[in-house]
């Protein structure tokens, strides 16, 4: 039992075995992604019943809703492998870590501007400071901070173990940003209607909601493997394995 | 160095440390005055920036008070391990046998002391340049007594997570201020809560909260990142 | 100052590997070092010698292999290993606008080495001729006597590993003869000096060990004497 453990933590830490893995799971992760984000959009967007109060413009939150539950998964995701890379010193961890943290970042981004579309039609302006939205903002400087530190150290050891750092100080901040910007949001509410506020739905309004949410946590496994396939190759260019991938590549294709 | 005298040299390496930071401080005045003379800057734009009137002043008074706190504790933070980090105190630091959770919090006391306990001493008047109720003083220099300390910590993180850059400045803020916004927030409604005549014992309180798991958590925070800028 | 040191001390290295920004510094170093020797680390520039004294004080964990401290793995010792040891490095802890007194009564209150008082701290400094400097800012001292005074830690403190990275650096002859002469002392007494210099050791006797960092990186320089010596 303890020999398999150690085997699964060898593999698993070392680069090359990941690479190899997630070259054979990647079609696994793409094609449900692929599926799920067309079935989920065109069954949302065009066959939903639109809302009684907000007409059309709900079916924003179909992109929304799935954008901004990932904002904050992938936040935890991030932090924990990087306290994984910090306390086991696996390599691949501190990878997955660093590529997570662009596609986070993308992801709120998404949450935030479409947050912002939906608000023009609900509220007639274009950002509202609402507690959701308002999160998201802060969730995007955590973000944006976490990468800014990673970008500017030479050292990629150094640059993962402080990012990893920052990142497990922000998630132990998380709860308690949410909570201060909820009761802040008590404080200074101005608008009766929160954007992603649920009302019981229909099921002709929530599944294809819930194919969305699976086909953005497929989206983010496919983009996350990717990013840290490229990432891989860049750091262990100098081995051998690389370089036989980088120059077989093409010659497999032909 | 017997076992005997051990929880004697633990609150000696504590109190030296501070007297040391206390005593580099008090012989670089300039650099003591200097974030004071900046909160004052920053909050006397307002007048100019905004409107001089009274009544707009007065409501905006606690958040101009508490961003401008926050933005010259940040600015102070930045020189908070360099100097360290070039003349080789901090690895003096890593390799004491004393647990570097107290002499990490040794080092941000006398951040805060020379900085956050100033600014706050030095609130009333910037209060009364805003116009603001002499009522709602205790409420603002309250909070910011509670509240200094915590940024102060926060910064602390940051800057001990930059101190090995070439580039540091800018990014200590960058990383820190989104981590300052629920103290900003219980900050200010503090004060608010104050000017509204509510009672505001329940923000001081989470502010106090706060501050206990800032000086419980973040040294080890502190500690976890000065090794990494030290071994970078 | 004259106590013993036990005879079981020592420092171990097995497979011990660094490898920095993608090249290789050393590869699998071993070396036993025991109480009462003085080990001179060799090597030209960029070899990784600070490299190396960093990670045996504990301050890089950037390795592969294991260090033991008297048969315990050395990053388990934690705080029981660096209170038997001393490192000074290129830049010793010494704050320029502190006193000379100041900075070593800082130094030795966080090393917890109980009861370094004045007069202690005066008949070092005494020691490494700065008697009358004591309640001088060190930024008005010259380089040679500001690591004159970090070294007068080696004075009054009673751990047995000194770590030195070029200690000779910036000092007088004379200085050097008896900087040499301290390091020598306190081998005897059974400590461990393990240092980096590029002045030769005059001591011929067998308790003088080196170990050479063989440069893996292809990269090689005419080794250049940047100390002064």
């Amino acid at each position: 039992m303890w020999a398999l453990v150690k085997e699964y933590y060898h593999k698993f830490g070392s680069p090359k075995h990941f690479y190899e893995l997630t070259g054979k799971l990647l079609p696994w992760f793409a094609i449900p992604a692929v599926l799920c984000l067309v079935v989920g959009s065109v069954w949302g967007l065009a066959f939903a019943p639109a809302d009684y109060q907000q007409g059309n413009s709900f079916r924003i939150m179909y992109i929304h809703v799935p954008a901004a539950s990932l904002a904050m998964s992938v936040y935890v995701m991030m932090a924990v492998a990087g306290a994984i890379g910090l306390i086991w010193k696996i390599k691949m961890a501190d990878m997955v870590a660093k590529s997570a943290a662009p596609i986070g970042a993308a992801f709120t981004l998404l949450a935030l501007v479409t947050g912002a579309i939906w608000g023009k039609p609900t509220w007639g302006t274009w950002w509202v400071w609402d507690a959701r939205l308002t999160s998201m903002l802060v969730m995007l400087f955590l973000y944006v901070g976490i990468i800014s530190l990673q970008a500017s150290f030479d050292s990629a050891k150094s640059a993962a173990k402080s990012s990893a750092v920052l990142a497990i100080v922000g998630l132990v901040n998380l709860p308690i940003i949410k909570y201060s910007v909820d009761w802040w949001n008590t404080l200074h509410q101005s608008a009766s209607f929160t954007v992603s506020d649920k009302p019981a739905m229909p099921p002709e309004m929530y599944l294809p909601l819930i194919v969305m949410v699976f086909g953005y946590y497929f989206l983010f496994a496919t983009l996350l493997m990717m990013i840290t396939r490229c990432e891989i190759l860049e750091r262990e260019v100098r081995s051998r394995w690389v370089a036989r991938v980088l120059l077989n590549r093409p010659l497999k294709k032909n | 160095m017997g076992e005997d005298n051990q929880p004697l040299s633990l609150s000696r390496a504590f109190f030296s440390t501070l007297k040391r930071e206390l005593k580099i401080a008090n012989r670089q005045r300039s650099q003591l005055v200097n974030p004071l003379f900046f909160f004052i800057m920053v909050v006397s734009l307002f007048p100019l920036a905004v409107s001089p009137e009274p009544s707009i002043l007065r409501t905006i008074a606690p958040g101009v008070i508490w961003i401008a706190a926050l933005l010259s504790t940040m600015m102070a933070a930045d020189a908070l391990f360099k100097h360290d980090f070039e003349d080789g105190t901090l690895e003096q630091l890593l390799l004491s046998p004393q647990p570097l959770f107290l002499l990490v919090i040794a080092k941000v006391v006398s951040h805060w002391l020379t900085t956050g306990l100033l600014l706050t001493l030095l609130s009333p008047l910037l209060a009364a340049m805003l116009f603001m109720d002499t009522n709602h003083l205790s409420a603002l220099v309250l909070s910011l007594l509670l509240g200094t300390p915590v940024l102060c910590f926060v910064n602390a993180i940051g800057a001990a997570l930059t101190v090995g850059l070439r580039k540091g400045g800018i990014l200590i803020t960058l990383i820190t201020l989104p981590l300052h916004i629920p103290v900003l927030i219980f900050g200010t409604g503090c004060v608010q809560a104050s000017v509204y005549s509510q009672p505001y014992q329940g923000q001081l309180a989470i502010l106090g909260a706060l501050l206990v798991l800032a000086i419980v958590l973040a040294p080890f925070a502190i500690g976890a990142s000065l090794r990494i800028s030290v071994s970078g | 100052m004259d106590q013993e040191y036990p005879s079981e001390i020592m420092l171990s290295a097995k497979d011990l590997s660094c490898c920095r920004d993608d090249r290789d510094l050393f590869v699998n170093l071993n070396f036993d070092i025991v109480g009462g020797e003085v080990v001179q680390i060799v090597g030209s520039n960029g070899s990784g010698k600070t490299t190396l004294l960093r990670i045996l004080c504990g301050l890089m964990d950037d390795y592969s292999g294991d260090i033991e401290w008297c048969r315990e793995p050395m990053n388990q010792c934690g705080e029981l290993y660096r209170a038997q040891l001393i490192h000074i490095g290129h830049n010793a802890g010494i704050n320029p606008i502190l006193t000379a007194e100041e900075n070593l009564q800082w130094l030795l209150d966080i090393h917890g080495q109980g009861g370094a008082d004045n007069r202690q701290i005066a008949e070092a400094l005494a020691r490494v001729g700065l008697s009358g400097y004591e309640g001088v800012e060190t930024h008005r001292l010259s380089a040679g006597q500001k690591r004159r005074v970090s070294l007068a830690r080696l004075y009054i403190e009673g751990a047995p590993i000194w770590i030195l990275d070029e200690p000779f650096t910036a000092i007088d002859k004379e200085g050097v003869r008896e900087l040499e002469n301290l390091i020598f002392q306190h081998a005897n007494r059974g400590g461990i000096v393990i240092l980096t210099t590029h002045h030769s050791l005059q001591e011929t006797a067998s308790r003088l060990k080196r170990i050479t960092l063989d440069d893996l990186s292809g990269f090689h320089e005419a080794s250049v004497d940047d100390d002064g010596v």
